[in-house]
C-alpha cells in the first residue's frame, strides 16, 4: 500500500481502570503503526481490549475510572497523550473520527440529524448556518442517502439501521478526517447491509485517502477490508501480519482457532461447528503465564509459568506464542480453511 | 410511484406528544381555561376601561359610607370597600399572579435546569457537592429565605437591575413594581431546588448513552455536550415540571400576600385579594369568593395541563 508516512503510531499502551475488583488491565502493551492511507483491522473477542485501545487514542478514557498509565499515542508526529483537552477536543471530529458500533444509539434521538451533521461543520470548520447545512446535504448524498434535501430534516428514529450507520459515517468524514475509527460498524447490521456499509466505507476510503482502524470482532469482515491485522487477546497483541499472511500463515495458536471457527460453507452438514473452547478470561484476575492458557489446543506447562514471548516471523509477522514458530510452521503445511477460501476468491 | 403515496410528515416527538395531549379532556381543559385566562388577564383591563371606566384603582368619589357592593350589572363581581370594581381588581391581581407563576418558573427552570445538568454530567465528587448544598437549602424552610431577601434586598437596596426591569413596565421610579420584580426572582430562587434534582436524574440515566460519547467524539465542548445534547433530551420532565412550579409559586405568593409579605397596595394579586376579603367574608363575601375561585380555577387548570403533559411525554410510549 502506499507509504507516505505514519499517520497512527502507538507504542506499548497500557490503560487500566480502577474497579471495585481491582485493577483491570484493559489494554496492557498493545503496539502497532498505521501508514496513512492503510487500513488495519484489529480482531478479538469481548472484552480483549480492542475497544479501549481505540478510545484510548482518541483520549475518550474517563478519567476517574480509567487512565493510560503508560504509553505513546503519535498521531501524524503530534503527541496525543500530551495535549491539553481543548486541544483533542480540536482534532476530535476534524482529522480523527470515530464511528460506533450501534447507530441506534449513537445518534441522538432528540435532534434532527440537520443539527447533529451541521454542529461538526460549524465548529471545526467555522461554516455559517447556510454552508453546514449545504455540507451536510451533500455529505448525506456521498454516503447514498437517496432523498437527502427532504431526509436531512428528519430525525434519527425515521431511518433505518443501516441508514443510520450511513448518516453516522457522514459524521464522521464530514471534516475530511486523516484517521477514520471504525468501532464494530457492522455488529448490528443484518449481512446484506453490512456489505453494503463495508464497500461505502471502502469506496470513501479511497475517494478520500483516508487510513481506517477497523475494530470487528469478525473475521470475514476484515478479510476484505485491511491491508494488515492485529488479534488482540486480554488486553494484549497476541498477533500482527498483513492481511493474507494471518489468513494463509498464521503464528498464533488464537488465531488459528478464530480462523477455524468461521463457519465454512463447504462444511459437512451435520457435524459440528468448530468453537473455541471456554470463555475470555476475566482480565481482573488474570492467571499467570498465558492468559490464553485454558483454551489453547496445544498448551504446555511452560504456557502456564512464563509470559510468552513476543517472536519475530517475518518483516511484518510478530506473535506471542511459546511456539510461535512450531504454528507457523505448521500453518504453511495445514492452512486453515478460511484460508483455503481466500486464496481461491482472491 | 409517488402519485399515490401521500408524503409522510416526518413525526417528531412533539406532535406525538401533542395528539396525546389533545386527547386528554381534563388536560384540554386546563389548556383551554389558561389561554382564556391569559388573553382575559392581557386585554380585560383596557377593554374594561374604555367601555366602564373601571380600574383596579378608581375610587368613587361620592360619600357614600358602605362602598362595597354584592354582584350586579355594573359590578360583575361586585365592589370592595374602597369602592373599587372587583372584577377590575381580580383581572389585574391576574396579571400579577400569572406574572409571578410565569417569571419565577422561568428563573427557577434557568437556574435549576442548568446546575442539575452540570452536576449530573460532571459527576463524581462536584455532583455529590452540588447536590448537598440543594439538600441543605431544601432544608431551610422557603418563607424563612423569602423573608430574608425581601428584607435584605427590598426597598432602598433594591439592585439596580431589578429597577431598571421595573422601570421598562411602570414608568421610571415605579417602587412598588420592582419590589414585585424583586418577589419574583425570590421565588425563582426558592423553586429551583426540585427541578434541578428532576434535571439531574434525567441527565444521569443520559450521560452514558452512547451518543453522548459519539458527541464527544466529535469535538463537542463539555458545556456544548450539556445545553446541545443532553438538557433537549430531558424537556419532557423538565416541562412538565415548570408546568407545576407555576401554580406553586402562585400558591408562595398568594400566602405571602396573605401574611402582608408579597404584593403591597396599590398592586393586588390574587393572594392579596383574598387577604383582603377574608376580613370582610362575613358581610362582603364576595370579596373573597371571586378571586378566590379565580385562583382556583387556574391553580386546577395549570394542574390539569401539567398532568396531562406528564402523560403525553411519558417515555415509555416515546416513539424511538
Amino acid at each position: 500500500m502506499t507509504n507516505n508516512g505514519t499517520i497512527l503510531s502507538v507504542q506499548d499502551l497500557q490503560t487500566y481502570f480502577q474497579t471495585e475488583d481491582g485493577i483491570v488491565k484493559a489494554v496492557d502493551g498493545v503496539s502497532f503503526e498505521l501508514e496513512k492511507g492503510e487500513t488495519l483491522g484489529i480482531v478479538g473477542e469481548s472484552g480483549s481490549g480492542k475497544s479501549v485501545t481505540n478510545l484510548s487514542v482518541m483520549r475518550l478514557i474517563p478519567e476517574p475510572p480509567g487512565k493510560i498509565v503508560h504509553g505513546e499515542i503519535f498521531f501524524d508526529g503530534i503527541d496525543v497523550c500530551a495535549l491539553s483537552i481543548d486541544e483533542v477536543r480540536k482534532i476530535r471530529g476534524k482529522r480523527m473520527a470515530m464511528i460506533f458500533q450501534d447507530p441506534m444509539t449513537s445518534l441522538n434521538p432528540f435532534l434532527k440529524i440537520s443539527t447533529q451533521l451541521m454542529e461538526v461543520t460549524q465548529l471545526h470548520l467555522g461554516h455559517t448556518k447556510d454552508e453546514a447545512r449545504r455540507h451536510a446535504i451533500k455529505m448525506l448524498k456521498t454516503v447514498g442517502i437517496p432523498d437527502a434535501e427532504q431526509r436531512v430534516n428528519d430525525y434519527p428514529h425515521e431511518f433505518s439501521g443501516g441508514m443510520r450507520q450511513r448518516v453516522m459515517i457522514a459524521m464522521a468524514l464530514s471534516c475530511d478526517p486523516e484517521l477514520l475509527i471504525a468501532d464494530e460498524p457492522t455488529t448490528a447490521l443484518d449481512v446484506t447491509i453490512q456489505a453494503q456499509i463495508l464497500e461505502l466505507i471502502k469506496d470513501l476510503k479511497e475517494r478520500l485517502g483516508t487510513s481506517v482502524v477497523l475494530i470487528t470482532h469478525d473475521l470475514g469482515v476484515v478479510a476484505g477490508m485491511t491491508d494488515k491485522i492485529i488479534v488482540m487477546y486480554a488486553g494484549k497483541v497476541f498477533e500482527q501480519a498483513p492481511t493474507v499472511e494471518l489468513f494463509n500463515t498464521p503464528a498464533n495458536p488464537y488465531t488459528r482457532g478464530l480462523l477455524k471457527s468461521v463457519p465454512d460453507p463447504a462444511h459437512e452438514e451435520g457435524t459440528e461447528l468448530y468453537q473455541i473452547p471456554g470463555l475470555p478470561p476475566d482480565v481482573a484476575h488474570l492467571p499467570p503465564g498465558c492468559p490464553f492458557q485454558e483454551r489453547c489446543y496445544r498448551v504446555e506447562d511452560i504456557c502456564r509459568r512464563e509470559f510468552p514471548p513476543f517472536v519475530q516471523i517475518n518483516e511484518d509477522h510478530h506473535s506471542l506464542c511459546h511456539f510461535a514458530d512450531e504454528v507457523y510452521a505448521d500453518s504453511k503445511l495445514n492452512p486453515p480453511t478460511t484460508a483455503r477460501r481466500t486464496n481461491a476468491t482472491n | 410511484m409517488a402519485e399515490n403515496t401521500e408524503f409522510v410528515k416526518g413525526a417528531s416527538l412533539w406532535r406525538d406528544a401533542w395528539r396525546r395531549l389533545l386527547k386528554n379532556k381534563l388536560a384540554v381543559f386546563g389548556l383551554v381555561v389558561m389561554v382564556f385566562m391569559v388573553i382575559l388577564v392581557i386585554v380585560g383591563p383596557p377593554i374594561l376601561r374604555l367601555t366602564m371606566g373601571f380600574t383596579a384603582d378608581y375610587i368613587p368619589a361620592d360619600g357614600e359610607l358602605i362602598k362595597s357592593f354584592p354582584p350586579s350589572l355594573e359590578h360583575p363581581m361586585g365592589t370592595d370597600e374602597a369602592g373599587r370594581d372587583l372584577f377590575a381588581r381580580v383581572l389585574q391581581g391576574g396579571r400579577i399572579s400569572l406574572m409571578v407563576g410565569v417569571i419565577s418558573t422561568i428563573v427557577s427552570l434557568i437556574v435549576g435546569v442548568s446546575y442539575g445538568a452540570t452536576a449530573a454530567y460532571l459527576g463524581g465528587r462536584i455532583d455529590n457537592v452540588m447536590m448537598r448544598i440543594v439538600d441543605i437549602i431544601y432544608a431551610i424552610p422557603y418563607i424563612l429565605i423569602v423573608i430574608v431577601l425581601l428584607s435584605v434586598f427590598g426597598g432602598p437596596n433594591t439592585p439596580s437591575w431589578i429597577r431598571s426591569m421595573a422601570e421598562t413596565f411602570g414608568g421610571v421610579g415605579n417602587q412598588g413594581l420592582a419590589q414585585i420584580f424583586l418577589l419574583f426572582f425570590a421565588l425563582g430562587l426558592v423553586s429551583w431546588l426540585t427541578m434541578a434534582r428532576v434535571v439531574r436524574g434525567q441527565v444521569l440515566s443520559l450521560k452514558n448513552q452512547e451518543f453522548v460519547l459519539a458527541a464527544r467524539a466529535t469535538g463537542v465542548s463539555t458545556p456544548g455536550i450539556i445545553f446541545r445534547h443532553l438538557v433537549p433530551n430531558a424537556l419532557g420532565p423538565v416541562i412538565v415540571y415548570a408546568t407545576l412550579t407555576v401554580p406553586s409559586v402562585m400558591l408562595t405568593e398568594a400566602f405571602l400576600s396573605y401574611l402582608g409579605l408579597g404584593v403591597q397596595a396599590p398592586y393586588a394579586s390574587w393572594g392579596s385579594l383574598a387577604s383582603d376579603g377574608v376580613k370582610n367574608i362575613a358581610i362582603f363575601p364576595w370579596q373573597l369568593i371571586f378571586p378566590g375561585v379565580t385562583m382556583a380555577l387556574t391553580l386546577f387548570s395549570l394542574n390539569f395541563l401539567g398532568d396531562g403533559l406528564r402523560d403525553a411525554l411519558d417515555p415509555q410510549t416515546r416513539k424511538f
